[in-house]
């Protein structure tokens, strides 16, 4: 039908170069969450006896004032990007993903113990298989809750936050003990953390002197191979087709279930590169609070980038500088950074919140696209 | 492994599976009314936090305890508040919202926290009282009749809510608007006034519960002190079956298999903690792998509801 009714007009009518209402939709309405947030953190301050303005203005500072703030800021985004792609596959099956967190230890957990393990592999040999294993990993880690959703219909949104308990204990059970960095244990600290990984496992760095790591390019280019993938690939329709229309996909013949778990699969997947990424970029070795919560802020990129993999990417630059920022503005004028906590959970609250509007507004156009193209 | 086996043990196991049902007590029997009018609040975790958080703040400058509550359960009516316009008003993906709510509890808790008290700090929280007579009945007494307030609430809750729920108007109008809310509405039942009121009570009652944890069950605050508890208090409402006794069996259940794992590690049975630890969680998923489709869910669960719409 839609195609017919396209090829019968010149698309150049169907489809105006610059489409208002979709900049409206997808960029300011989750701005104005963004802002509106940002508004009610400045009142907390206030509240706080805290100035807003010295507050904000070392946050920007810290997120862009500098090359090693802006460097920082694509670091920190590298990881939310990865996590949001993973995100976005998910709910565009109707599959809410809440399991970043655990998804992304597993990958953690085993993109240190491989390099620890096989620390005698060529760098050219053992980065790209650890990255794989990593993305395995999590994706395994998300099949679970996946495969119950699918087969049995267990909410996945509680199942994937056990599962992020559980990963957080099963680290903690392996940093304390097969994983414990041996020098620490010599030395007589029994730090809870792992070894450093062989330094031809750790991801080259782009900038010399910053954090910026190769990984970042490898999630830019992911961002486009995904969406691709989701608009140009008929594994990519079929799982929107399940998100948008259970029920008719049943009956079109896709195997709704195997689509929904595989959906989860992949999230995961991505969400354990992220946590490989993390490892072999950032931290080079296994520690408490290795996510970051990246999980979570994820999935607030996710949703401000409208579940589209390219909005993702200003999307997750945008969360990566908050949380530079917020380091900065504790350091500057002693606001805890757990502000940008709060701040991301009242994003959370008005995108979801906005989007009876864009409903809204989305019905109202097409109904003005069939009355005037029954006008002409 | 015959020092588990003894009758010491076993009481000791028994009281504290009674004190640490009482959060999950409040905030799933809180969540069966929220979700039998058909709206799910995953955000239940979040305002334990905060409020877990407002009363211990109230507690430790005040001193006083029920001002304390009466705290919790006024961030609880905000949070639920908050909660309802977003995803009952403005009809928002409630899995998202709920999460929203939770991200901003454990954010705004700990940033109040860090701000107004620093560290770790205790309080003298509820004191166990001994019910007369029946506190005094050998073996049973100590072990059922000798708790704080708080706990002795929570467990009284249940019958109240199932009163609620089944035998009065109120919870016939609950259920009829998570079942079929378009019918409510063609009946003149004001469908959105109905879903405030239900989110609003389970919030104020998670508010509670966290209350319950900062004030009577460990008398501190820490950051993410809940730990969870409120998203497994939401699974215990599926388990349950979305009927308070039901949910009584569970939040027992849960509460019996950790603190049986607490005194593992008391007396040093020898099984790492991180192990036991996961515990809960494992037998969470498990729960809901076992009871899923046994009960038949409220219809419209989930589903914001529109006028004219289906």
């Amino acid at each position: 039908m839609q195609a017919k009714k396209a090829a019968s007009k010149p698309p150049s009518l169907r489809r105006p170069i610059f489409d208002w209402s979709n900049i409206v939709l997808h960029f300011l309405l989750p701005l104005a969450g963004v802002l509106a947030a940002l508004l009610i953190g400045a009142v907390m301050l206030i509240i706080l006896r805290a100035d807003p303005v010295a507050a904000y203005a070392a946050m920007v500072n810290g997120a862009v004032g500098s090359v090693s703030g802006i460097t920082q800021s694509l670091v920190k985004a590298t990881p939310l990007l990865l996590v949001g792609l993973g995100i976005c596959i998910a709910f565009r099956a109707n599959v809410i993903n809440i399991g970043g967190e655990g998804q992304i230890i597993l990958g953690a957990i085993v993109a240190t113990w491989f390099p620890l393990t096989f620390s005698a592999w060529p760098g050219w040999l053992l980065i790209p298989v650890t990255l794989i294993l990593g993305f395995l990993a999590g994706a395994a880690w998300g099949f679970v809750p996946g495969i119950l959703k699918a087969r049995l219909r267990v909410n996945e949104i509680l199942s994937t936050i056990m599962m992020n308990s559980i990963a957080q204990q099963f680290m903690y059970l392996l940093i304390r003990g097969p994983l414990m960095d041996p020098a620490g244990i010599a030395a007589g600290t029994f730090l809870a953390q792992s070894a450093r990984i062989p330094e031809q496992a750790t991801l080259p760095r782009l900038i010399p002197q910053t954090l910026l790591h190769a990984g970042a390019i490898l999630a830019l280019a992911l961002a486009v191979l995904v969406y691709f993938f989701l608009w140009r690939t008929t594994i990519g329709y079929r799982i929107r087709a399940v998100g948008l229309n259970p029920d008719a996909s049943r009956y079109a013949g896709i195997n709704v279930p195997f689509y929904q778990a595989l959906s989860m699969t992949l999230a995961g997947g991505f969400a354990g590169l992220a946590g490989a990424i993390e490892i072999m970029g950032v931290q080079h070795r296994l520690l408490d609070g290795i996510t970051s919560g990246y999980g979570f802020t994820g999935i607030v990129a996710a949703l401000l980038g409208s579940l589209h993999p390219l909005g993702l990417i200003p999307a997750s630059i945008l969360f990566g500088g908050l949380l530079v920022g917020a380091n900065e503005m504790q350091r500057a004028v002693q606001v805890p950074s757990s502000l940008i906590n709060a701040i991301l959970g009242l994003i959370v609250l008005f995108v979801s919140g906005s989007a009876l509007w864009s409903r809204r507004w989305e019905a109202r156009r097409r109904l003005g696209v069939q009355s005037g193209e029954e006008k002409s | 492994m015959n020092d588990i086996a003894s009758a010491g043990v076993l009481g000791g196991i028994l009281i504290s599976m009674i004190r640490l049902a009482t959060p999950f007590l409040y905030a799933a029997v809180g969540e069966t009314f929220a979700q039998t009018s058909g709206v799910v609040n995953l955000g239940v975790d979040g305002i334990m936090l905060l409020s877990a958080y407002g009363a211990f703040y109230v507690a430790l400058n005040t001193g006083n305890l029920w001002l304390a509550l009466l705290t919790a359960a006024a961030i609880g009516l905000l949070m639920g508040l908050l909660m309802s316009f977003i995803s009952v008003t403005l009809k928002a993906e409630q899995g998202i919202s709920g999460i929203g709510l939770y991200m901003f509890g454990l954010g705004m808790s700990s940033l109040l926290f860090k701000i107004t008290i620093g560290t770790v700090k205790t309080i003298d929280g509820f004191q166990p009282v001994k019910i007369p007579l029946l506190g005094n009945i050998p073996g049973v007494g100590p072990i059922l009749f000798t708790h704080s307030l708080p706990v002795y609430g929570a467990f009284l809750l249940v019958p109240i809510a199932w009163w609620v729920l089944d035998k009065t108007t109120l919870g016939l109008k609950i259920k009829s608007v998570g079942q079929n809310p378009a019918a409510a509405d063609s009946l003149g039942i004001n469908v959105d006034r109905i879903r405030y009121f239900s989110v609003c009570l389970g919030a104020v009652l998670a508010g509670l519960a966290g209350a319950s944890l900062s004030t009577a069950l460990v008398d501190l605050f820490q950051d993410n002190l809940t730990a969870g508890q409120g998203f497994i208090a939401v699974a215990l409402v599926y388990f349950g079956g979305w009927n308070p006794w039901g949910v009584l069996g569970g939040a027992l259940l849960f509460s019996v298999v950790n603190s049986i794992q607490l005194w593992m590690q008391v007396l040093g049975v020898k099984i790492p903690s991180d192990v036991a630890v996961m515990l809960p969680y494992l037998l969470t998923i498990a729960a809901l792998t076992v009871t899923v489709n046994r009960v038949r869910q409220p219809a419209a669960l989930n589903k914001p509801f529109e006028r004219g719409e289906s």
